[in-house]
C-alpha cells in the first residue's frame, strides 16, 4: 500500500512519538506501517518485530529472511557462518531476451544482500549445538542450484563429521531453471549426504515454510526425521497454478496448507514461531537422551553430555 | 565427451526443440519394448502396499544378460486408450512408492537394478498432492542413492525433471541421442522464466537438455547412438541400448561383487561421490564470508 506509506511519511503529525534518542525513521520510513497480506491489519513496525513477525491480529506468519530466521532460531551471538565464500557459476551460459544468468545473479545479490539462496553454519539452540541450513527467499525465490545444493551438502558432511543435529528451515520455489540439470541433481546430491547422516545416527529436523515447492520439497526437506510446518505456509510438489491449468478442477478450500499436509498424514506437526525455538530444544533434546529441561546456564555440563551420548551411539 | 561420431556429426544438424519431439514421438519405443526384446522370464510386481498400482511406473524382474535384475521404467501408451491408463507416463505417487519398495527388494536379494526413464514429468495433480507426490519422490531418491546393488538407469525418452530422477539416482546414467533429460518440460521452463510456455522451443535450446549437453556436463556417462531415430528403427536401438546396459552392468557386478560386504560399501561411496561432485560453482578468498557480492568473471 505505498500511498499509504507515502502520507504517513509526508505527514510527520501521524507518526507515532519517540524520544529523540529514538529516532531512526530518517533510516526506516519505508517500515513504518506494515499492512498483513491475510487480514489487512497495518502493524506498527516494532510490534511486528517483537512478535517475531507474526500479524498480532490474525497470527499470519510473514516470511523471514535467512538471517532473521537464524537470528529468531539460535542463542544470541551463538552462529557461525560456514561456507560463506561459494558463489554460482553459468555453467549453460544462460541467456534469454531479459539479459543473462550472470547479470541477474548480479542484481539479485545487491538487492538482497546475499550471495546465495542458503545460508549455512553451527549455532546452538537453548544452549545445544546444532548445524543450521536456512534458504532465503528473497534470492531469486530461494531456488536450489548447485551453490545451494553444495553448501547444503557441506553443512549435512560438518553436521555428521560434529554430531550436532541438522536443522533445515526451508522456503523455495523449487529448482532453478537457470542452471538446469545441474539443479535437478542437487536434489540426489543433497539426499545422498542425508543417507550418509542417517547412517552416522545424527538427527534431521526440517521446518517447512512459506512457500515450499517442487524440487526441494521432494528432496531433501521431506525425508528429515522430524518434519515440521509453520501455520498456513504453502507447501507442495506442484504449484496450484499449474494444478488447476492441467486438471481443470477448482482446488479444494485450504489446498497445500500446512494444515491440509498435517490432515494427509504428510508432516509430523505446525508449529507456531513463538514456539519454534523450545520446540527444536526439546526435539534435540530426546535425541541427545537429555529429554529433561535443563536450564541455560547448565549449557557447558549438556556439551559434554551430546558428546558423550555420541560416542555411545558411535558403537 | 562426445561418445559416438555419430551423436557428434548429430549435434549441429538437429536441434534441441526437434530433439523433444523425437523423444515424446508416440511410436518410440517405450519400456515394455525394451524389456520384451531384451530381457526374458519377466515377472512383473504391483502395488505400493499401502494405496494403489500405478500403472505409469512398473517394475518386476526379468532375466537379463544371465542374471536376474530388478526393473523399473515410467511406461508411456502406444494408442490414446493405453495412454489414459498409463497416465501419458506421468506417475503417482504409489507409483514412486512402489519403485521405492522394489529397489528395497532388489538390495535385499542382490538384484541388480536398470531402471528405463521416460515420462512427462510427476503427475501434478489434487490426488498426488493429497498422498504426498513430494515426499514419495524424496523417499525414492533417499533410497536409491544408498541402494547396495549396482544400478544402472538408461534415459530413453523423456526425462522430466524428478520424477524422471526418481528411478535415475544410479551408479550409471545412460542416454539415447533423441533423449531429452531436464529440470523441467521446456514448456514449464518457458512459463517459468518468461510467462509465455509458447516459447518451449526456444527454451529447449536455452536449457541444455540433450543427450550430447549432458555427456558434456559429465552428468551423462555414455550416450547411445540412434543413427536413425527410434521409432525408425526400434529394434536396432533397443539392441544397441542392450549392449549398453549389459557392458555398464557387467562392469559394475564384477567391480562390486554380492559375496564382498566391503564391496557394497565401496560402491555406495562411488556412488556418493558421483551426485557430490556434480555442480557448478567456486569459491571466493578463503574465509571472506557475508555478502560479498563479487562478479562473476568474464565469461
Amino acid at each position: 500500500m505505498p500511498a499509504m506509506r507515502d502520507f504517513l511519511q509526508r505527514r510527520g503529525k501521524f507518526r507515532p512519538e519517540k524520544a529523540d534518542e529514538e529516532r531512526t525513521d530518517l533510516q526506516i520510513p519505508e517500515d513504518l506501517w506494515i499492512k498483513c497480506p491475510k487480514c489487512g491489519e497495518l502493524i506498527y513496525s516494532r510490534e511486528i518485530e517483537r512478535s517475531n513477525q507474526v500479524c498480532p491480529k490474525c497470527t499470519y506468519h510473514f516470511r523471514l529472511r535467512a538471517r532473521e530466521r537464524i537470528a529468531q532460531l539460535s542463542d544470541p551471538g551463538s552462529f557461525v557462518e560456514l561456507h560463506g565464500d561459494i558463489r554460482p557459476q553459468d555453467p549453460l551460459d544462460f541467456a534469454d531476451g531479459a539479459g543473462s544468468y550472470g547479470e541477474k545473479l548480479e542484481q539479485t545479490q545487491s538487492k538482497s544482500g546475499e550471495p546465495e539462496a542458503l545460508v549455512v553454519g553451527a549455532a546452538t539452540i537453548d544452549g545445544l549445538p546444532a548445524t543450521l541450513a536456512v534458504s532465503d527467499f528473497e534470492f531469486l525465490g530461494a531456488s536450489m542450484g548447485s551453490v545451494y545444493g553444495e553448501k547444503l551438502v557441506r553443512a549435512v558432511e560438518w553436521a555428521t563429521d560434529h554430531r550436532t543435529p541438522l536443522v533445515t528451515v526451508s522456503s523455495s520455489g523449487g529448482a532453478r531453471m537457470h542452471e538446469g540439470l545441474f539443479s535437478l541433481m542437487q536434489m540426489a546430491k543433497t539426499v545422498a549426504a542425508l543417507a550418509r547422516l542417517g547412517r552416522a545416527g545424527v538427527p534431521h529436523f526440517a521446518l517447512l515454510a512459506d512457500p515450499c515447492y517442487g524440487g526441494v520439497t521432494a528432496s531433501y526437506a521431506t525425508v528429515a526425521d522430524v518434519v515440521l510446518a509453520e501455520p498456513g505456509a504453502l507447501i507442495g510438489f506442484a504449484g496450484p497454478r499449474v494444478i488447476e491449468q492441467i486438471t481443470r478442477q477448482k482446488l479444494p478450500e485450504g489446498f497445500q496448507t500446512a494444515e491440509f499436509l498435517l490432515a494427509h498424514g504428510m508432516i509430523d506437526m505446525i508449529v507456531p514461531r513463538a514456539e519454534l525455538t523450545a520446540t527444536l530444544a526439546t526435539l534435540v533434546r530426546h535425541y541427545a537422551r537429555l529429554p529433561r529441561h535443563v536450564p541455560l546456564d547448565a549449557a557447558p555440563q549438556i556439551r559434554l553430555t551430546l558428546s558423550e551420548a555420541a560416542a555411545v551411539g558411535d558403537d | 565427451m562426445i561418445e559416438t561420431a555419430a551423436a557428434a556429426s548429430h549435434a549441429g544438424l538437429v536441434t534441441a526443440w526437434e530433439r523433444v519431439k523425437l523423444a515424446r514421438h508416440a511410436e518410440r519405443p517405450h519400456t515394455l519394448d525394451y524389456v520384451n526384446a531384451l530381457m526374458t522370464d519377466w515377472v512383473e510386481l504391483h502395488g505400493d502396499r499401502s494405496f494403489g498400482d500405478d500403472l505409469a511406473l512398473i517394475g518386476g524382474l526379468a532375466s537379463f544378460a544371465g542374471q536376474t535384475v530388478m526393473v523399473l521404467g515410467h511406461q508411456k501408451g502406444n494408442d490414446t486408450k493405453e495412454n489414459i491408463s498409463r497416465n501419458f507416463g506421468m506417475a503417482r505417487p504409489e507409483g514412486y512408492r512402489k519403485a521405492e519398495r522394489l529397489m528395497r527388494h532388489a538390495a535385499k536379494f542382490g538384484f541388480p537394478l536398470v531402471s528405463f526413464i521416460d515420462t512427462p514429468g510427476a503427475e501434478p495433480g489434487i490426488g498426488s498432492e493429497e498422498r504426498g507426490q513430494a515426499t514419495a519422490i524424496a523417499e525414492s531418491l533417499l533410497t536409491m542413492a544408498d541402494l547396495g546393488v549396482p544400478t544402472v538407469a538408461v534415459v530413453i525418452g523423456e526425462g522430466g525433471s524428478g520424477g524422471a530422477l526418481a528411478i535415475g539416482v544410479a551408479d550409471r546414467i545412460l542416454m539415447l541421442e533423441n533423449a531429452i533429460y531436464a529440470v523441467a518440460s521446456p514448456e514449464a521452463c518457458a512459463a517459468i522464466l518468461w510467462k509465455d510456455a509458447g516459447r518451449a522451443a526456444e527454451a529447449a535450446e536455452t536449457m541444455r537438455i540433450t543427450a550430447v549437453d549432458l555427456a558434456g556436463f559429465g552428468i551423462v556417462d555414455e550416450i547411445i547412438a540412434e543413427p536413425v531415430p527410434a521409432h525408425e528403427q526400434p529394434k536396432e536401438a533397443i539392441r544397441a541400448t542392450g549392449e549398453a546396459i549389459a557392458r555398464h552392468l557387467g562392469e559394475l557386478v564384477r567391480a562390486y561383487p554380492r559375496s564382498d560386504r566391503g564391496a557394497i560399501e565401496r560402491l555406495r561411496a562411488a556412488r556418493h561421490d558421483r551426485f557430490r561432485r556434480i555442480g557448478a560453482w567456486r569459491e571466493v578468498m578463503p574465509g571472506a564470508n557475508g555478502p560479498d557480492v563479487a562478479p562473476l568473471p568474464p565469461r
